[in-house]
C-alpha cells in the first residue's frame, strides 16, 4: 500500500466518526452528514495523491465535508430562498452544550437512542460511528444487504421525523442513557467474539476491535463512569484470551485447557489495572464491573481461583438474578465444590434455559465428569442442535464423540 | 414540533375518578409550561362510522376502520422542541392516566 493509501485508510478509521459527528451537529441531519463525509473522502482520494497528504487530515476532511454539505444544501434549496436562508443560518448557529461536549459521543448517543429498536441502534452505531459499510454490517449480522440498508434508512428517517435531538442527554439522563449505549457496544463485541452462523468464522475480529475502539472512546469521555470502565476491562480481558480460544481445527478450547502463553499480556495488564481502579474507588460495582472482576480472576496467575469466582457471582446475582447468571454461578460452584452440587443447581434452570445451548453444554460436561456418559451424550446433542458458533459446535461434537484431549493434542 | 399522543386502551371512557384527577393536574402543568395544544377522550370505536366519499355517492359504514384488541381511547396534542422532551413529558402523562401511550410526530406543514 502506498503512503497515500495508508493515510486514507488510517483517516477513514480514525476520522470518519469525527467528521460525520461534526457535520451532524452543524446541519442537524444524519443523511447530510454522512453523504458529505463520503464526498470528502472521495475528494481526498483524488487530491491527496496529487497534492500530498495534508498536515492535518482530520481538519482537511471536516472542512471539505462542510463545504460539500453547504453546496448540497444550496443546490437543493435554490427553489426556495427563505428555506436556504434558514438552512444557512442553521449552519452557523451555536448550540448549547449538553453534559459532555464531544461530537462523536453525541453521535453515539443519537444512534443508541432508546426510541429506536435495539437492532437499529447497533446497525446505526456501526454505520455512523464505526464507518462500516452497509454490506459489512449486513454480513456481520447475517442478514441481506437490502434488509440492513432498509433498517438503517428507517432508523435515520425516525431520527429526522420524530425529532430525536442532536444533543447529548442532560446530565440527569446520562446514567440511564449510558446503560443503553453499553448494551449496544456489548452486543457488537459479543457478536464478534461468539459469531453465529455455520459458514462464519468463529471469531470476527473486525467486530471485537470496533467494539473495543468505541468503548475506549466512551471511556476517554466518561472516565469516572464505573460501568464504562468495567465494560472496557471486560472486553479487554476477554479479547486477551482470543488467540488461545480456538484450535487450529476450529474447535473451541475451554478456559482450563487454553495455552496461557498465547494470551495477550498487554491487554491483560491493562484490564487488571482498570478493575483495580474500580476496586479502589470504593463505589459498589455494577454488572459490567463484576463481570470484569470475574474475568480478572480467570486471567490472574496460573489457574482460576473458583472460590473468588463464586463470591463474585453471588454479588452479581444480587444485581441480576437472570437464569444465565445463575447458570454461570452453578458452573463455578461445580468447579469449586464437586460436579454433583453444580449439576443439581443447573437442573433447576431447565424450564427457563431449555432453548439455550450453554445450559446443555454445561450439563454434558458435568454428567461426563460424573461418569453418566449416555446422559452426557444426549445433552451434547441438545447443545449442538442449539449452538450457532462453529467453534463451539466443533468442540461439543468432539466431546460427544469421546475425544477429551482432542483439542489439546490438535493444537500441538 | 407537535406530537399526537394516543392513549392505548381496550376499554373506552374507563378512567377512574383518581385517574381523571391526576390527568387534570398533569394537563394544568402542560398548559403552564406551554406544551398544551389539545386533549380529549374518544368514544368507543364501535361508535365510529367510516366514510368513503371517493365515488359518486358517499358510502357510510358502521364501525371502526380497523378492528383491534386495543385502540386510541383518547389523545393529547402537545408542543415540544424534540422527542426527548416529548417522551419525558408523556412518561409523566402515562403515569397520570395510568395507561400506555403512543407518541407520533405531527408532520410539519409543507413549506
Amino acid at each position: 500500500m502506498s503512503d497515500v493509501q495508508q493515510a486514507l485508510a488510517r483517516s477513514h478509521h480514525e476520522e470518519w466518526a469525527r467528521v460525520v459527528a461534526t457535520l451532524a451537529r452543524r446541519f442537524g441531519n444524519l443523511d447530510t452528514a454522512e453523504e458529505a463525509a463520503a464526498e470528502a473522502f472521495v475528494t481526498a482520494a483524488e487530491r491527496w495523491p496529487r497534492d500530498g497528504i495534508p498536515p492535518h487530515p482530520g481538519a482537511w476532511l471536516t472542512l471539505t465535508a462542510t463545504r460539500k454539505a453547504i453546496d448540497r444544501i444550496r443546490r437543493e434549496s435554490s427553489r426556495d430562498a427563505r428555506h436556504r436562508e434558514a438552512e444557512l443560518l442553521y449552519v452557523t448557529r451555536t448550540e448549547p452544550l449538553g453534559a459532555i461536549d464531544d461530537d462523536r459521543l453525541r453521535l453515539v448517543f443519537i444512534c443508541c437512542h432508546p426510541a429506536l429498536v435495539m437492532e437499529a441502534r447497533v446497525a446505526l452505531t456501526l454505520r455512523m460511528v464505526g464507518g462500516l459499510t452497509v454490506s459489512e454490517i449486513a454480513r456481520a449480522f447475517l442478514v441481506q444487504d437490502t434488509t440492513m440498508g432498509a433498517r438503517i434508512t428507517r432508523a435515520k428517517a425516525k431520527i429526522a421525523t420524530a425529532g430525536i435531538p442532536y444533543r447529548m442527554p442532560s446530565s440527569g439522563d446520562l446514567p440511564r442513557r449510558v446503560s443503553g449505549v453499553l448494551a449496544v457496544l456489548f452486543l457488537i463485541f459479543n457478536e464478534g467474539y461468539l459469531a453465529t452462523g455455520s459458514d462464519t468464522a468463529p471469531v470476527r475480529e473486525e467486530l471485537t476491535a470496533e467494539a473495543i475502539r468505541l468503548t475506549r472512546l466512551l471511556h476517554r469521555l466518561l472516565p469516572d463512569d464505573g460501568e464504562v470502565t468495567g465494560i472496557l476491562a471486560l472486553m479487554l480481558l476477554t479479547e486477551a484470551r482470543r488467540p488461545a480460544r480456538v484450535s487450529r481445527h476450529g474447535a473451541l478450547i475451554p478456559l482450563a485447557d487454553q495455552d496461557r502463553g498465547l494470551w495477550d499480556s498487554a491487554l491483560i495488564s491493562e484490564g487488571h489495572a482498570l478493575v483495580r481502579e474500580r476496586l479502589n474507588s470504593g463505589v459498589a460495582p455494577g454488572r459490567y464491573q463484576l463481570l470484569a472482576a470475574i474475568n480478572a480472576v480467570h486471567t490472574d496467575g496460573h489457574a482460576t481461583d473458583w472460590t473468588q469466582i463464586v463470591a463474585l457471582y453471588d454479588q452479581l446475582m444480587r444485581l441480576d438474578g437472570s437464569p444465565i447468571v445463575r447458570l454461570n454461578r452453578a458452573i463455578a460452584i461445580s468447579e469449586r465444590d464437586e460436579a454433583e452440587a453444580g449439576l443439581s443447581l443447573i437442573d433447576e434452570l431447565a424450564p427457563e434455559l431449555t432453548e439455550y445451548h450453554s445450559f446443555h453444554a454445561a450439563r454434558a460436561h458435568l454428567l461426563r465428569r460424573l461418569g453418566r456418559d449416555a446422559a452426557s451424550r444426549e445433552a451434547c446433542d441438545a447443545a449442538i442442535r442449539l449452538a450457532g458458533n462453529t467453534a463451539e459446535i466443533a468442540y461439543l461434537t468432539a466431546q460427544r464423540d469421546g475425544g477429551t484431549h482432542h483439542q489439546r493434542s490438535a493444537r500441538q | 414540533m407537535q406530537y399526537l399522543v394516543n392513549v392505548i386502551d381496550d376499554r373506552s371512557d374507563s378512567g377512574t375518578a383518581e385517574e381523571m384527577a391526576a390527568i387534570h393536574v398533569f394537563n394544568d402543568r402542560l398548559i403552564a409550561n406551554g406544551n398544551w395544544v389539545f386533549a380529549a377522550g374518544l368514544a368507543d370505536p364501535t361508535i365510529s362510522t367510516v366514510i368513503d366519499g371517493r365515488g359518486d355517492q358517499p358510502v357510510f359504514i358502521d364501525g371502526p376502520f380497523i378492528e383491534s384488541k386495543e385502540w386510541a381511547a383518547g389523545f393529547w396534542i402537545i408542543e415540544a422542541p424534540d422527542l426527548d422532551v416529548a417522551l419525558e413529558l408523556m412518561a409523566e402523562g402515562s403515569k397520570a392516566c395510568n395507561r400506555r401511550l403512543e407518541v407520533r410526530p405531527v408532520l410539519a406543514p409543507p413549506r
